[in-house]
């Protein structure tokens, strides 16, 4: 009797479990169900060539918002990659280190930290002093956010190449730089541009970092000193206005986030397994 | 030679040594400069700043209780959907599920947690916002005099947000759940299940045995929740009043500097936003740094990577 009962049990709990894994799959295919749908009606060849319409009109896109995506995101990966990995190369350098379990921390608090408080940070560091909303402040913000993620990809991964090639470099007689920058970093780089990939991937996706810092801007721009408008911005915009048409160009800027996003996603998991393997077969 | 490896050397650790430092200076200069552009309205209202509810940048009156609460409220409402349904998935993942469907279910939990939050704002005001509203449209009549039940049905409000904060931070809280449980050694398992345990009882074990990564996993899920602003600020109804109601719309902290700080032209006004951006950093720095206190406590005696790195980057990320 109690037997059965403890049999009954352990099948309703993977019951349950599998059920909380279904249901988590319901909003994830929802939501890509819906963004296809709509999405896929309203994409357009112009979505990607044209300038947004008056408001409320048929036709228009995003131009200046996508060129200005890339352009916001560009100054953060400038900002950002070479802080993180050359610091990210001194805390896997210099384990155990108090500045190599300070950086660490620092980097785990950063990604912590909610991106509209981030924008608040740019805004008072890069907006205030030069009295301008701009792509750069927009930028500046995007790469505080990519930092942690940089620097901590790079360390893991650089903790991931053998310890022989670190010797084998050493033992040529090669100092500790020179055997970092032309045999562990080469080694760990492919792993360090997928994860570089994802964080971009990431913070283009932000919205609330730039809604006062890059603002929006109506026309084209690719002037770093102005407001630029950026997709997700402008997908705000667009959402949040009473205009049908303006909500059915949010959807199809919805659509190309969710490709990019999708598209790196499925890029750095192609990369990992070929790392793996690649791992296993040495 | 020897000399000039030396020199070398130390020109490495210096030269990489600085950007470390330059890291560690954005985080401190996130707090400096946020108390420093706060400290007018610091100043000026002091406590009564979160005490009272009245908030009129026309008139100068800053009062921003509506805001933390509807903030505490959104976040505690989903942790409530989100964690059982964050903890059953890491189980099934772990230790139920097949190996074949174990990389392919994890790929779907990490997809659902990197798309943009604009994209579940914008599925959240044109497929959850009407389908909350007809949900809350049926309500009846004896549950509309219980206070959590009350007010007409906008569908823009308190339920829609904590949903759809639900469904974004279940995949997060998941992933790191899911690598605490790996954490844990096998040899638990084998022992429990050599007493004679049941699948149930020795997962329970389990369980017991990474109970502090479990709850940090929980808890790193609603400082997301807490800080998680394009979403919410799009379903709330950005209606700053303290409510118990499901179907009121309320506001949340992140959602009143989305929209007000663009357009902020008093000084006192940027001031008192920028305060409230403060509190939220001071507040997901401490809940952040607890759970992860939390996680690694159970990493370090097993000896395990996978705790401590779950934390890190690569699950978020991927």
């Amino acid at each position: 009797m109690r037997n059965s009962w403890r049999r009954f049990m352990s099948h309703f709990v993977v019951v349950l479990c599998a059920g909380a894994v279904l249901l988590s799959l319901v909003p994830l295919a929802l939501v890509l169900f819906y963004v296809l749908k709509q999405g896929v009606a309203s994409l357009n060849w112009a979505f990607f060539t044209h300038m947004p319409g008056p408001a409320g009109e048929p036709g228009g896109g995003m131009a200046n918002g996508i060129v200005g995506s890339l352009i916001v995101t560009g100054i953060g990966a400038l900002f950002a990659i070479p802080i993180g990995v050359t610091a990210g190369v001194y805390a896997s350098e210099y384990r155990g280190t108090r500045l190599a379990n300070a950086v660490r921390f620092a980097a785990d608090t950063l990604n912590g930290v909610p991106s509209i408080v981030v924008g608040v940070f740019a805004y008072g560091v890069v907006v205030l002093p030069f009295h301008h909303f701009s792509a750069f402040a927009g930028g500046f913000a995007l790469g505080v956010m990519m930092l942690p993620l940089v620097m901590r990809t790079t360390e893991e991964l650089l903790l991931l190449v053998p310890h022989t090639l670190r010797e084998g470099a050493l033992a040529l007689g090669a100092t500790r730089a020179r055997a970092v920058i032309t045999v562990v970093l080469p080694a760990a780089l492919p792993g360090i541009l997928t994860g570089i990939l994802l964080a971009l991937a990431r913070v283009a996706g932000e919205t609330a970092p730039l809604l006062f810092t890059a603002l929006n801007n109506a026309y084209f721009s690719i002037d770093p000193r102005q407001p630029i408008s950026t997709l997700t911005v402008q997908v705000y915009t667009y959402a949040t206005s009473p205009y049908p048409e303006w909500h059915r160009q949010a959807w199809a800027g919805a659509l190309v986030l969710v490709a990019m996003v999708l598209t790196c996603s499925l890029l750095a998991r192609f990369a990992t397994a070929r790392m793996e393997r690649m791992q296993r077969g040495s | 030679m020897p000399v000039k490896t030396r020199l070398d050397d130390i020109g490495f650790r210096v030269g990489t040594g600085i950007f470390a430092v330059l890291l560690i200076a954005v985080v401190a200069g996130i707090a400096a400069v946020l108390y420093d552009d706060a400290s007018m309205a610091i100043w000026k209202f002091g406590w009564q700043f979160w005490q009272t509810d009245i908030w009129d940048p026309v008139s100068g009156e800053f009062g921003a209780r509506p805001f933390i609460w509807g903030t505490l409220y959104s976040s505690v409402l989903s942790l409530l959907i989100a964690g059982p349904i964050a903890l059953g998935i890491a189980i099934y993942i772990s230790e139920l599920c097949p190996a074949w469907l174990r990389r392919p279910l994890v790929f779907l939990t990490e997809l659902l947690a990197a798309i943009p939050s604009i994209v579940y704002g914008l599925w959240g005001i044109f497929v959850l916002v009407p389908f909350v509203r007809s949900l809350e449209g049926g309500t009846p009549e004896w549950m509309r005099s219980i206070p959590l039940f009350s007010g007409p049905p906008l569908g823009l409000g308190m339920l829609s947000a904590a949903l759809l904060l639900a469904i974004m931070i279940i995949p997060f809280s998941a992933s790191v759940a899911r690598e605490v449980l790996r954490a844990v050694p096998q040899a638990q398992r084998e022992a429990a299940y050599a007493l004679g345990a049941t699948r149930w009882e020795a997962i329970r074990m389990a369980l017991f045995y990474a109970r502090t990564g479990i709850v940090g996993s929980i808890m790193l899920g609603f400082g997301r929740a807490l800080g998680e602003t394009m979403a919410v600020t799009m379903v709330i109804g950005n209606t700053p009043q303290v409510s118990v109601s499901l179907y009121a719309p309320q506001y949340t902290m992140a959602a009143v500097i989305a929209n007000e700080f663009a357009e902020a032209a008093d000084k006192l006004h940027l001031n008192a936003l920028v305060e409230i951006g403060l509190v939220l950093f001071i507040i997901t720095l401490a809940i952040n740094a607890v759970s992860r206190a939390f996680i690694w406590s159970l990493g370090r005696p097993a000896k395990s990577k996978r705790a401590s790195r779950a934390v890190g980057p690569v699950t978020e990320a991927a």
